[in-house]
């Protein structure tokens, strides 16, 4: 057996640091070892997005990434996206607009979609479905998916405007 | 005392039935404080996972365990030889039949469970499975139900007697050792006749291939026995908890009060989690031989390859008809693949489930329906994908019918389906293969979806883009897709519904607190429908407190009244059903609590939104919050303390939604790939109790339909190897491929429902798998084209082109 890995990471704004198997994938790390439960498993292909996690400002499938590729990475989960008290306007679009049936693909949609967001604050329909399109959704069909992120869009840069 | 707010904003203060409330499961699941079964994690846990076979039929000649057990953190293995003495190595399916546990001797389809590494974690566990040595002896693998039925391999030798006699089945006679059932419903001769003496009969055959519900979180579970106080608690992905609770207790012999079924959140169902698996009596044995708790949780592979397939029929029919259209007769037989095991998920008396309502929503006087069940070496299964047993492919067989009719008879066929429909005054209907359909009004919906989509513009369009396309000015063809469901629904009255004996009412029970909050628990378990929203809903427009006042709970067996769980859109049918008769039943008592509190008789005093008013004095009124509090701390001569009730709901009947869909379709003939311009659903759920969550429930379940009309498919090789076992080469949707789509609707409430409710969860997909389908092959008719079957992926509609001398 390989021997166990030094692995250090900063997962929400918390170091983490800890000895692995060279194959312990990055979403077991976070669920397992971290009790960081957000990000699901659903393919473990990377064809479905529900590990997504935003992984040094990427978006990333935790499922096909070892937690050793991570070394030193800045990680951010549903769980770092908003609380009870600072929910992402993602978060709130998406409750508005009945985003989510079974909630499975959830923090990975929307983890997803804050990227989405920074790299394109103000999307058209066709590119949140194609910058969506790496996230499989079950229950929604996607249409209040993408009506979510267009709210959340329109908040965000209404409060942006207000800000400047 | 005057009130302070108008009778308007007291209604939507109660945010009862009929308004789109946020839902309250949203909060949790967007902050990623979800509660699914992997997310669960126990002192001392161990993982479990199976050895799988890669053959899809052979015999075990041996299975050597020994370098397995010596891989650190593994700690044990079991093979069907450690299960037999326990009588577990086989277990019973929902259907009548037995399925092996593990392999007992041999093997019936690729992926089947041969033996169970239980180790400390699942990379563990993985090591385990690498180094079981099983050494198998391959024998023939049929993988076609028309060859297993003439063939001399016998797959399940377990069900031949010694002299090679066939035993009768759970359905009884079988015709030949791979021979399962034959059930049949309607009248053969009179249907024979009809159809010999009839002006026009079409006839097609068309196969419903094999697919798999693949909600994104699989199967998984976590036992744990707690051998000081002898009880047992399974967490697990389960549709039916009190079912599998009753199943565990028979199999295991383990007393029904010491075990504890849990249902926590459950990431999408679809039919998938309705039944046992092996997953499950694995980890029960694990947990017990251990004295651990015992996770299994299945890859994605293990779900597409073992778990609850869905459909895998072969249909052939012939409908008879007068020159002018109406129908007069419909025949249907039916080879029905179930692989390896006969695991259909159906009521006990529905082997085919409700196959027997694929006269549709038509006026057909005569009809027969026959299916066999054969065994393969295939997958078990048989489940309700998203529909009430079998009904998506009794709808998806008569909806192609129509159009092949359509076509025989150069008809138009909205048209067709017009004159047939069954008239509103005609309900309750009895149909040819004995259901009785509660309520209806097609026509009305019929022509609000016709009119809404401008249908008589849209043939004129088409007709213009044939000839385009003829005068070679464009490659991309149109289709024009109908389809007009009727579901059925609700199941059901237990005088001929219950699965494994259990009948399948359902139940809640309310309790009001002092302060005028309450809690109800029902016997269903939410996937994704938003229970706790909805159900709350009807609660508050039937005992006047405020939905956001009540908590709804589901899922654990030893708090929840015993109900046969979520699949069959029945939830809303039946359990909620027994949320408004329970409902009920606290306001009757209220209403005798408020008549004490106001001094006047029982019969003096009447319901208002939230209070009891007196008659002819609507000044005087005591609220239901008054009222619960009177509840417990009065002492009422005659009633007792406490705000409390319990339904159990037997329904009457079924409930039979219906709907009206027409897809517009552009097909590149070149690339084959279709775009789908169009999508317009109406649908009659009857009484809405949140418009909201229909809308949802529709989108996804088009979104499903879109899925297996146009790609969605498990698929084998002739040697069993299962193709599709992963979602590289599984088809789910993404948002790039998905359209948006117009939602409308009717109202027709059911006559028999104490809300008039009738279920809506499914009705999109049932409805929406023949109207993809009928646009695809609509877009060909004008080239010959009748039917062709799906998944109409880009391959196959490009090969129907070319088949066509599209391609010139």
């Amino acid at each position: 057996m390989p021997k166990k890995m030094h692995i250090t990471l900063n997962v929400n704004g918390k170091e983490e640091e800890f000895l692995a198997e060279p194959r312990e994938l990055l979403i077991y790390t976070l669920r397992e070892r971290l009790n960081i439960t957000g990000p699901h498993i659903g393919c473990e292909t990377s064809h479905c997005g529900a590990c997504t996690v935003t992984l040094n400002g990427k978006s990333v499938k935790s499922c096909t990434m070892f937690a050793a590729q991570a070394e030193g990475a800045e990680i951010t989960t549903i769980e770092g996206i908003g609380g009870p008290d600072n929910l992402h306007p993602l978060q709130e679009a998406f409750k508005e607009h009945h985003g989510l049936q079974c909630g499975y693909c959830t923090p990975g949609m929307i983890t997803r979609a804050t990227k989405l967001l920074e790299e394109i604050p103000n999307p058209t329909e066709e590119e949140i479905r194609f910058g969506m399109a790496g996230n499989i959704c079950r229950c929604t069909g996607y249409q209040n998916i993408v009506k979510s992120i267009q709210a959340a869009a329109a908040e965000m840069n209404a409060a942006q405007e207000a800000a400047e | 005392m005057k009130d302070e707010i108008t009778r308007e904003e007291r209604v939507d203060n109660l945010k009862g039935m009929g308004c789109s409330r946020k839902r309250v499961e949203d909060a949790r699941f967007t902050q990623g404080k979800g509660n699914y079964v992997d997310d669960l994690k126990l002192d001392g846990m161990l993982f479990g996972d199976f050895v799988r076979t890669p053959y899809a039929h052979a015999r075990i000649v041996s299975i050597n365990t020994e370098e397995a057990l010596k891989v650190p953190g593994v700690l044990a293995v079991l093979t069907a030889a450690d299960l037999e003495p326990l009588g577990l190595h086989w277990m019973p399916t929902l259907a009548g039949d037995k399925q092996m546990v593990l392999a007992d001797g041999k093997v019936l389809f690729q992926g089947q469970e041969v033996a169970f590494v239980v180790a400390e974690d699942r990379f563990a566990a993985a090591d385990g499975i690498e180094l079981v040595e099983v050494e198998y002896e391959e024998l023939p693998v049929i993988v076609d139900p028309f060859e297993a039925l003439q063939s001399d391999v016998v797959l399940r030798e377990d069900l031949v007697a010694e002299d090679g006699s066939i035993p009768d089945g759970a359905h009884g006679p079988r015709k030949h050792p791979n021979h399962i059932f034959t059930w049949e419903a309607g009248d053969k001769e009179p249907t024979e006749q009809v159809i010999n003496e009839a002006e026009v009969v079409a006839e097609e055959s068309m196969y419903y291939h094999r697919t798999h519900p693949c909600p994104l979180e699989t199967c998984g579970c976590v036992a744990s026995m707690d051998k000081v106080n002898g009880k047992l608690t399974l967490w697990g992905t389960f549709q039916a908890p009190h079912a599998i609770r009753t199943v565990v207790s028979l199999i295991s012999g383990i007393e029904e009060h010491n075990i504890r079924v849990i249902s926590p959140d459950i990431g999408g169902g679809f039919g998938n989690k309705v039944g046992a698996y092996p997953g499950y009596v694995c980890s029960v044995v694990a947990s017990i031989v251990t004295g651990k708790p015992v996770k299994w949780i299945e890859d994605r592979m293990d779900n597409l390859m073992t778990t609850a397939f869905a459909r895998d029929y072969h249909m052939t029919g012939k409908i008879a008809a007068t020159k002018e259209g109406k129908i007069t007769g419909l025949q249907c037989h039916v080879t029905a693949d179930h692989g390896g095991f006969d695991a259909c998920a159906d009521p006990t008396k529905f082997p085919a489930g409700f196959m027997n309502i694929c006269t549709g929503s038509y006026d057909i006087p005569t009809a027969f329906l026959e299916v066999d069940g054969v065994y393969t070496n295939k997958a078990p299964g048989g489940v309700s994908y998203r529909c009430s047993f079998r009904v998506t492919e009794a709808v998806y067989f008569i909806e192609r019918m129509i159009e092949v009719l359509a076509i025989k008879l150069n008809m138009d066929a909205a048209e067709l389906r017009r004159i047939n429909f069954i008239r509103k005054e005609q309900f309750p209907y009895t149909a040819a293969l004995g259901w009785e359909y509660d309520s209806g009004d097609y026509h009305t919906a019929w022509d609000k979806a016709l009119k809404a989509v401008d249908y008589d513009g849209l043939r004129a369009e088409q007709a213009q883009r044939v000839e385009a396309f003829k005068a070679g000015k464009t490659r991309k063809l149109m289709g024009i897709g109908l389809s007009f469901f009727t579901e059925i629904v609700g199941a059901g009255p237990v005088k001929n519904c219950d699965i494994l004996g259990l009948g399948m009412f359902d139940s809640c029970e309310i309790r009001i607190h002092p302060t005028g909050s309450a809690i109800a628990r029902l016997g269903t378990i939410s996937q994704g429908q938003g229970h706790a929203t909805t159900f709350a809903q009807i609660l508050a427009s039937e005992i006047g407190l405020p939905a956001d006042s009540i908590t709804i709970e589901e899922g654990d067996t030893d708090t929840a009244p015993y109900g046969l769980g979520t699949y069959g859109s029945r939830s809303t049918p039946v359990a909620g059903a027994a949320t408004a008769m329970a409902g009920r039943k606290i306001r009757a008592k209220a209403q005798m609590i408020a008549a004490y509190l106001l001094e006047v008789h029982d019969n003096d005093v009447e319901f208002d939104v939230d209070r009891f008013v007196v008659k002819g004095a609507p000044e005087q009124f005591k609220t239901m919050k008054e009222i619960a509090f009177a509840a417990y701390n009065q002492a009422i001569p005659g009633i007792e303390p406490g705000l409390e009730a319990v339904s159990y709901y037997d329904p009457p009947n079924m409930t039979y939604p219906f709907g009206a869909y027409v897809c517009v379709m552009d097909i590149d003939v070149d690339t084959g790939v279709p775009e789908i311009r169009r999508f317009y659903a109406l649908d009659d759920c009857g009484t809405r109790i949140n418009p909201m969550i229909i809308e949802g429930q529709v989108h996804g379940g088009l979104t499903e339909a879109l899925a297996v009309a146009l790609g969605q498919e498990i698929a084998y090789d002739d040697m069993g190897n299962c193709k599709t076992g992963t979602l590289m080469d599984f088809f789910l949707p993404t948002a790039w491929e998905v359209p948006n789509y117009e939602t409308d609707f009717t109202v027709t409430p059911s006559p028999h429902h104490p809300i008039g409710a009738k279920g809506v969860g499914e009705s999109p997909h049932v409805g929406g798998v023949p109207c993809f389908s009928n646009a695809v092959q609509d877009a060909f008719r004008p080239f010959g084209n009748t039917h062709t079957n799906m998944p109409h992926d880009h391959w196959r509609i490009w090969k129907t082109a070319n088949d066509l001398g599209l391609h010139g």
